[in-house]
């Protein structure tokens, strides 16, 4: 894993291996994400997919991957991996199929699934020590279904269930945490305006055998309500500001990837989202916004330079 | 032919190993759990070659089984009750996927209240799931049933999930003898499984169970699964008769005991049937003309030979092991839809729900249904439907909840019961 392929910019794929004119939104973050993921993972993987915005992806009769798609429901996508990856074993144990013909199993859910709903599933998964990839695209709320708050959704945010004036009450959970303490192989959180950082997770994720979970924050135009032309800086300034930590976990220790020096203040990157409009019109909320930044400052104030 | 005696659970063990299934993706309920306790025995000392693997739910191996099939391996899974509901959304969703494999169901009554012994409710859930559904008396038949439904599930004309049922504790933990088929004869009747194009592999890239958008594309593949569905109906005839011609025993879509010259005749599934049968013996004995139609095959619904078996029936009496909410029994509602309107079908269909959460039904029981039958025949009209429960049963109910009455008095605190004591304003 020292010997990673993909060390600059160049390095990265050339071949962009996922079709396009798909019914994602425009700017979608979780697609972009999606798309420099495939890139790497390459064809020979089959996506097992949970009820989410991607499920949209494959609409018969058309499809924008090159290799293989099984959507599930919304709760077992994990389940259907057990059950892809455990009959290939058996069709390459008994020789049904040439060792070529084998695939990498890759779930691919929203954070509706990944954080609720489909929780048990992937703790079972995790147990039972799949040799998967689980891909989370994290758009912070039940983003198809019109951005209702879900258990991924920021603290202070207005979604379609939380249109108050203190937005959604509840703060993100830790998926990092909870999927880290299952003690699986590998753990990362991406976002893909860090490429660089994404295909190098990625490309270790795919050298490693076992669980191999990745979270991509996901930002999202329609749900967060900005233009799509800001996702790239949107995804960009979640990063510089400290709110989305890029880290991986490997062999029972957590690294952070980058580590943001001089982290703007959060509100560089809420105040371009229409979901945090209401922290700063008609009057600011500094109650709300200092207890945002603290909460960030506290979790960078924990985290050691490697 | 060598016997052993095995229970219902063993026996349907014994038919996944027979089928030399590859992959058992398994959860623990009562009354199943022995089956995938004898699988996992015979996978762990290598007599059975084979994968199994234990999920977190139902609904994930519901998952995993339906994944497993569709990615081309031969899949047995088993169930029960709350399981089977829990897994609901994913035996609708398998079945859309064409993904043929075997599911045993072990039927217990459905909570609330929870309990633990048969009834048909459970299976009847499932009714329109798309899975086919093979419901077994004893457990030779739940052996075999698991082997029929292999053929019928891979056929590639229907390529549909089966479910195989046996009734909880009165097959699943009853010792019957049962011959174990000679495995080689198993091989001939039952070949390796032809996932044919419908499987997952790099150099065949393959989407599975893709989204459709609006009502015309999902009508076709909806309609296409129910084509597959009425498609079992000649193929299970066929398989039966070879599994006739190779193993000796009868396994046709509907059985039909002593219908052929019956005026009365009982109508029901599962091992309840099989006291139908004895009571058919006693009233022949006393000279009533009375018979016994029992389906094996509840989907695809063996709507002809049915007919054809009550053709000249004056009338049918229906016993329901399941109950629809504000409507009555599932079997009296399907066997007068399939009648209604045919030359020669009984006019009079009664109809009787019992032996819900395992509750016995007696020999004077059978007995008082043929009366009412007769009476209703004579009478040109058949009765409201009714519960099979008894006098006793009621004063013993009665008894229970006088006991719950005490109990709660008992425990319930001083000041409560002085307060409704005095009579006055009365308590909250």
């Amino acid at each position: 894993m020292s010997d990673a392929r993909i060390k600059r910019m160049k390095d990265l794929p050339s071949t962009h291996l996922l079709g396009t004119g798909t019914p994602m939104c425009s700017g979608c973050g979780g697609l972009e994400a999606l798309h420099e993921i495939y890139d790497v993972l390459g064809e020979k993987t089959v996506f097992v997919n949970a009820a989410g915005c991607m499920t949209l992806l494959s609409v018969y009769p058309f499809t924008p991957f090159r290799g293989s798609w099984l959507y599930t429901a919304m709760a077992s996508a994990p389940a259907g991996a057990q059950g892809v990856r455990d009959a290939l074993d058996i069709l390459l144990e008994q020789g049904r199929i040439p060792p070529e013909d084998d695939l990498e199993v890759v779930v691919l859910t929203g954070d509706g699934s990944a954080y609720g709903m489909g929780m048990s599933a992937t703790s079972g998964a995790m147990d039972r020590n799949l040799d998967f990839i689980y891909l989370c695209y994290d758009n912070e709320g039940y983003g198809n279904t019109g951005q209702q708050y879900s258990s991924a959704t920021p603290h202070g945010a207005a979604t379609s269930t939380s249109r108050g004036s203190r937005g959604y009450p509840g703060y993100k959970k830790d998926l990092f945490a909870v999927w880290a303490a299952h003690a699986p192989a590998y753990v990362a959180t991406v976002i893909g305006s860090e490429p660089l950082d994404l295909a190098r997770k990625i490309e270790k994720a795919k050298e490693i055998r076992g669980p191999r979970m990745i979270i991509a924050l996901s930002p999202c135009p329609t749900g967060w309500d900005y233009d799509p032309k800001l996702s790239v800086e949107i995804g960009k300034l979640a990063v510089s500001t400290g709110v989305w930590p890029l880290k991986e976990y490997i062999d029972g220790k957590v690294t952070h990837t980058r580590l943001p020096h001089d982290r703007p203040p959060v509100e560089e990157y809420l105040k371009l989202q229409g979901r945090f409009a209401h922290l700063f019109e008609p009057a600011r909320d500094e109650e709300l916004l200092a207890d945002i930044q603290a909460r960030v400052d506290r979790y960078w104030e924990n985290v050691t330079p490697a | 032919m060598d016997q052993t005696l095995l229970t219902g659970n063993v026996a349907a063990a014994w038919g996944a190993r027979l089928a030399a299934v590859d992959y058992i993706p398994a959860f623990p309920i009562t009354p199943q759990t022995e089956i995938i306790e004898t699988l996992g025995a015979w996978v762990d000392t290598g007599e059975m070659p084979g994968r199994m693997v234990t999920l977190e739910s139902e609904h994930s191996m519901l998952t995993a089984a339906g994944a497993a099939a569709a990615t081309g391996v031969r899949v047995f899974s088993a169930t029960s009750s709350q399981g089977l509901l829990h897994a609901m959304e994913m035996l609708y969703t398998v079945s859309g996927w064409r993904a043929p494999f075997v599911l045993v169901n072990v039927s217990r009554g459905l909570s609330a209240p929870i309990t633990l012994e048969a009834d048909h409710n459970d299976i009847l859930a499932a009714r329109d799931s798309g899975f086919l559904q093979i419901h077994c008396a004893d457990c030779q038949e739940v052996l075999d049933g698991v082997l029929l439904a292999y053929r019928l599930a891979e056929d590639p004309g229907v390529r549909l999930p089966v479910l195989v049922n046996l009734d909880g504790f009165y097959l699943s933990f009853t010792r019957e003898p049962v011959s174990l088929p000679d495995p080689a004869a198993v091989a001939r009747f039952l070949p390796p499984f032809d996932p044919g194009n419908i499987r997952f592999a790099a150099s065949a890239p393959e989407s599975q169970a893709v989204a459709v958008l609006g009502g015309s594309p999902y009508s076709y593949f909806r309609y296409e699964t129910h084509l597959a569905a009425q498609n079992a109906l000649a193929v299970y005839d066929r398989v039966a008769g070879e599994f006739e011609s190779l193993f000796g025993r009868q396994r046709q879509a509907v059985e039909a005991y002593r219908t052929g010259d019956a005026d009365i005749v009982f109508y029901m599934m599962g091992s309840f049937a099989t006291k139908a049968r004895e009571a058919v013996d006693r009233l022949r004995e006393a000279g009533q003309k009375v018979g016994l139609l029992r389906p094996r095959l509840l989907r695809p619904f063996p709507t002809d030979a049915i007919a054809a078996a009550l053709d000249g029936v004056q009338g049918v009496a229906v016993i329901d092991q399941n109950l629809s909410m504000g409507q009555g029994g599932v079997l009296h509602t399907e066997l007068a839809a399939s009648l209604y309107g045919r030359p020669g079908a009984p006019a009079i269909l009664t109809s009787f729900i019992g032996g819900l959460g395992g509750r016995e039904i007696t020999p004077e029981e059978f007995y008082q249904m043929v009366a009412v039958t007769r009476e209703a025949v004579t009478a040109g009209k058949a009765p409201p439907p009714r519960l099979l429960y008894t006098e006793a049963e009621l004063r013993e109910i009665r008894k229970l909840q006088a006991v719950a009455q005490v109990e709660r008095e008992e425990t319930t605190p001083l000041r409560w019961s002085e307060d409704s004591n005095q009579g006055g304003a009365g308590h909250e």
